[in-house]
């Protein structure tokens, strides 16, 4: 495949950073998106060139490490998919292929299309855990859980973190990955004690990041890579103003 | 919800969407009671006339002539405040949380009705200006008399100020597309969504909004064709 890049190169946080372009060829239809990116840079190594900088770690669409705005979307045209997992024959050949970091102010360019997502752990520090101490995984049957609960904060701790909720959203909200980690423990049996502080505690450090606040047009959960539903942020709203009232 | 937590809710996101979706559904109400009351129009001058009249004294004799209208009036104003400002706060926090723009940016799950929520906004509060000193102070309207609300009515939206009749058209419809996606996203705010109604309570904001369009319209545009003089 013969494509042509538009690129983001920023060469640090301070430097303001400009989109670039790269013609590359022989590009095989099976390589993932990452791979093609590792193509070009080996080229751009031997061309004696400063190779692009972005986020990969498994490649297997579960760490939540790799980003990318492909073509204005988040992890690119591909539902339910992370950009390590989407592949070139998603794309034409001879397309322009516009690749962007993650925008937010809560999460700033380090270099190229990586950005510090820091932000997520913040918020997560402010509640996103339960503080019992749980020794071992104990006895399936030690806690019983009802089965539709227990399916519901599954799909809710299948957030990798990833951040193109925020990055979609016109409002740089970071509501769904903060809702999605609120349901996962307040759906559990063990996450009840701590309910009203660890929603209280979240939703305000998620404020004092600088994120956005959410206005339901549902932009998250269609870049969510793990199709969290936009149902765990009303439950998070619910949740929050039950704890204010108290 | 304690009082002492008002102030909790106003330094919060989410508790601004609340205060947005309370003093939202507050309007819808108020507006519902509108049209309503419009369409009685239909039943001849007197019973409208009479209608309007009625509006003043209602309330008596536990409140003096006209009180309840300002009674409303009042708590309309802050009611519209609270809405705005948490609205114009809200906007400036997404404004500050993407300082750099994307340069390419698709489009894909929005529905226009969301993505024009804060201009659609500011456009039906300009209106209500107009709204106001056309059938409530009578400034802008060529009839303009205290208490012959059916004859300002026909004289404001005669056939030959039909520009003012589209710029009503042009308001009421710009304030069902606010409700289209204000329903549901107030049901979605205050946390009483449940996603096994999505799609009824999809059907019943159209179905809303579609009513009230059509409802506040009849109006204007049978005056301006003639059908009401």
């Amino acid at each position: 495949m013969k494509l042509k890049l538009r690129i983001w190169r920023q060469k640090n946080a301070a430097d303001k950073g400009q989109m670039v372009t790269y013609d590359v060829d022989g590009i095989s239809e099976d390589a993932s998106f990452l791979e093609m990116l590792d193509v070009l840079n080996e080229r751009l190594i031997l061309e004696g060139e400063e190779p692009i900088a972005f986020d990969h770690d498994c490649r297997e669409g579960i760490c939540g490490m790799c980003s990318l705005v492909i073509n204005g979307q988040p992890h690119g045209p591909e539902r339910n998919t992370t950009t390590c997992q989407l592949h070139m024959r998603k794309f034409r050949d001879g397309e322009t292929i516009d690749v962007e970091p993650w925008r937010a102010k809560a999460f700033p360019v380090v270099k190229d299309l990586v950005v510090d997502r820091g932000a997520f752990d913040k918020i997560i520090e402010a509640g996103g855990y339960i503080s019992a101490p749980t020794g071992t995984a104990p006895d399936a049957h030690a806690t019983p859980v009802p089965k539709a609960d227990a399916d519901k904060a599954f799909v809710a701790a299948e957030c990798i973190g990833c951040g193109a909720c925020v990055a979609a959203c016109p409002n740089g909200s970071g509501s769904l990955f903060m809702s999605a980690k609120i349901s996962h423990l307040g759906l559990l049996p063990q996450g009840q004690p701590e309910r009203d502080s660890r929603v209280l505690n979240m939703v305000k450090t998620h404020d004092e990041l600088d994120f956005g606040g959410c206005t339901n047009t549902g932009e998250c959960t269609v870049a969510c890579p793990k199709g969290i539903p936009l149902e765990f942020i009303g439950r998070m709203n619910k949740d929050w103003l039950k704890a204010s009232g108290k | 919800m304690a009082i002492a937590t008002i102030p909790a809710l106003y330094r919060s996101t989410v508790g601004k969407k609340a205060i947005m979706a309370v003093t939202g559904g507050l309007m819808v109400l108020f507006i519902l009671g509108h049209m309503v009351g419009n369409l009685k129009i239909f039943f001849g001058l007197e019973e409208f006339n009479g209608y309007a009249a009625w509006l003043r004294t209602l309330g008596e004799p536990a409140l003096h002539e006209g009180w309840f209208l300002w009674i409303q009036r009042v708590g309309l104003l802050v009611v519209i405040f609270l809405h705005f400002s948490t609205a114009a706060e809200l906007t400036a926090r997404a404004r500050r949380a993407r300082p750099v723009k994307y340069q390419h940016r698709a489009k894909v799950n929005g529905s226009y009705a969301a993505r024009t929520m804060r201009w659609g906004g500011v456009i039906i509060l300009l209106f209500l200006v107009w709204h106001i000193l056309d059938l409530t102070v009578g400034t802008v309207n060529p009839h303009g008399v205290h208490g012959e609300a059916y004859q300002n009515v026909v004289a404001g939206f005669a056939p030959d100020r039909w520009w003012v009749t589209l710029f009503y058209a042009a308001a009421v419809i710009a304030l069902g597309f606010h409700l289209r996606h204000g329903l549901v996203s107030a049901v979605q705010t205050l946390g009483l969504k449940n996603p096994r109604h999505e799609a009824p309570l999809n059907l019943i904001a159209t179905g809303f909004s579609l009513l009230i369009v059509v409802g506040f319209l009849v109006v204007p545009f049978s005056v301006t064709v003639g059908l009401i003089d």
